[in-house]
């Protein structure tokens, strides 16, 4: 029974050649969040990696002192939302698991606060995602992820865990937070993977 | 429909089952006013309304024409069997649906409503021969609309429980539903209004405008050892500090409750 | 980020659901805690709404809903308790 309402349009939605399906332009940066904030400081924070042999822990001096790139990329939220051409520091996830032996091809996302999310491994690697600590040249703010967040551009940015902690190695495609509660397993925006 | 007027009379039982069905309706805007300066209260005509208790609210519901939506949740501030639904808008500067409610909207107009919502935020007069029960009410801001309800519900129902509202509000413009809390003040059911003025006061009151502080809130709200029932609605920070406050002053938390407002 | 009550999530829960769930009490699997859905904590986005447990802050239920579809987890609740109407008069 749904009607136009008179006179509303709403926010204005930006189309543009570089967007995926369904996307719309924004601004703004939307705060999407599944609980409190956490609040993490970087003398307390750690980064692991964790694989069937071992694990591989790193300090904030530690990763700091590892190569750090500047990215620059479009993000692409499940929420309809993209920002392009977006700029960030951070480390990749290649200079992360230089010295990482596993046979274990699936990743487990976890973070401060209990979030998880799942990615296939050889879509962190090949330049193709980083351990991110700025945001267009600011430290980055802990409502976005602070003090560090994955990101993951080629796929939704949910999958770009905020406030990521480490990442578990895994035999099989696992269904972290979201995608345990209706998401996709996988997540990629230019095939709309949106929901199960 | 006599299910639902059942459910809203003083005479209701609560049961989960007893609350009127939600469902979606179509909303006339059959007049609408200026509050304050930032809001807005709306008189809508809803089609098969099937009356609402009083603290429930409803999901508005806007269309634009390429099929986009918005939907924000709006406490009624009128109770009872009625088709006819009231609500006050408070106006949010980045919103997306209370700045086109506020300014937009005009008699006349439709609008898709879902309701009525929220069985657990409502108050109901004690069942006959029961023990009223004391009733604390803590607005901060827009949090007054349904705790207006209420007020104005236990007055229409003569009921004899001993009722206050506390009310913090920025300045004397700013207060919603003005001349009909003073009406309650008036009326013969029990009612006492306490107004703190966080931004500025009216001319020769006792208090400098500030924020509410916890040894206001304790001089003001009925003691924990009469066992009150307290509702508190106002933004989330309003009703945290409020509700901790409370539980410090040894209100059981079980008995306090709360809706915390949105920011768009 | 703040968050609301339960209470905030009976319109979108009264779409698939013949009462009202957040008048209904529920016990979190995770500290034990027994309170009505509106008492909890909603965390709401465009993503969708997750409940968690007002008492121990773990989470007890996720709304997630598409334009065609809506996935309702209670992955923190063991048992939700149902209030029957009472027998007419």
């Amino acid at each position: 029974m749904s009607f136009i309402t008179r006179g509303f349009s709403g926010r204005s939605r930006e189309r543009d050649d570089r967007l995926p399906p369904g996307q719309t332009l924004v601004h703004d940066f939307p705060v999407l969040s599944a609980g409190p904030t956490p609040d993490v400081d970087t003398a307390d924070w750690e980064f692991t990696i964790r694989t069937e042999s071992g694990e591989h822990r790193w300090s904030w001096d530690e990763f700091m002192a590892l190569d750090i790139e500047d990215v620059s990329t479009d993000i692409h939220c499940v929420t309809h939302w993209s920002k392009l051409g977006t700029s960030w520091r951070g480390v990749s996830l290649d200079t992360l698991f230089a010295d990482v032996e596993t046979e274990q091809e699936y990743v487990m996302a976890h973070s401060y606060g209990g979030y998880t999310t799942n990615i296939p491994l050889d879509e962190l690697l090949d330049g193709k995602a980083w351990i991110a600590f700025e945001f267009d040249g600011e430290p980055l703010d802990p409502e976005h992820g602070g003090p560090a967040r994955l990101l993951v551009p080629a796929l939704y940015f949910w999958k770009s865990a905020k406030w990521v902690r480490g990442l578990e190695m895994m035999d099989q495609d696992e269904p972290g937070f979201w995608e345990q509660n209706g998401y996709h397993l996988h997540g990629d925006p230019w095939k709309e993977e949106r929901y199960w | 429909m006599s299910d639902a007027a059942l459910s809203v009379g003083p005479t209701a039982a609560g049961g989960v089952r007893a609350a009127p069905r939600a469902g979606w309706h179509v909303a006339t805007v059959a007049a609408t006013r200026r509050e304050t300066p930032n809001a807005t209260r709306l008189e809508l005509e809803v089609e098969g309304w099937p009356g609402n208790a009083p603290g429930q609210h409803l999901d508005v519901r806007l269309t634009a024409p390429d099929g986009y939506t918005a939907t924000r949740s709006y406490s009624i501030a009128s109770s009872g069997p009625s088709r006819r639904v009231v609500l006050a808008i408070d106006k949010l500067p980045d919103g997306e649906v209370s700045p086109f409610l506020v300014d937009e909207v005009r008699a006349g107009d439709l609008l898709e409503v879902h309701g009525p919502l929220g069985a657990y935020f409502v108050w109901r007069p004690a069942a006959s021969g029961a023990d009223p029960r004391p009733v604390q009410l803590i607005a901060g801001g827009s949090g007054v609309v349904p705790l207006y309800a209420i007020a104005q519900a236990h007055a229409d129902a003569d009921d004899p429980s001993a009722f206050r509202l506390l009310y913090s509000v920025r300045t004397p413009a700013d207060v919603y539903f003005a001349d009909e809390l003073h009406g309650l003040v008036a009326a013969s059911a029990p009612f006492r209004l306490d107004l703190v003025y966080t931004r500025s006061t009216p001319d020769g009151w006792p208090l400098q405008a500030g924020r509410i502080t916890r040894e206001a809130l304790e001089v003001a709200v009925i003691p924990a050892a009469e066992r009150p029932l307290v509702y508190v609605c106002g933004s989330t920070g309003f009703v945290e500090r409020v509700a901790d406050w409370l539980v410090e002053l040894g209100h059981d938390a079980r008995s306090i409750r709360t809706e915390r407002y949105g920011g768009t | 980020m703040q968050h609301l009550d339960g209470n905030s999530l009976a319109g979108p829960l009264a779409e698939f659901f013949a009462f009202d769930v957040t008048t209904a009490r529920a016990r979190c699997n995770g500290c034990g805690e027994v309170a009505e859905l509106a008492r909890a904590m909603v965390y709401r986005s465009d993503a969708g709404a997750v409940v968690r447990c007002g008492s121990c802050g773990q989470v007890l239920a996720t709304l997630v809903e598409s334009e065609d579809r809506a996935w309702i987890g209670f992955s923190g609740v063991s048992t939700i308790e149902v209030r029957r109407a009472p027998a007419s008069s």
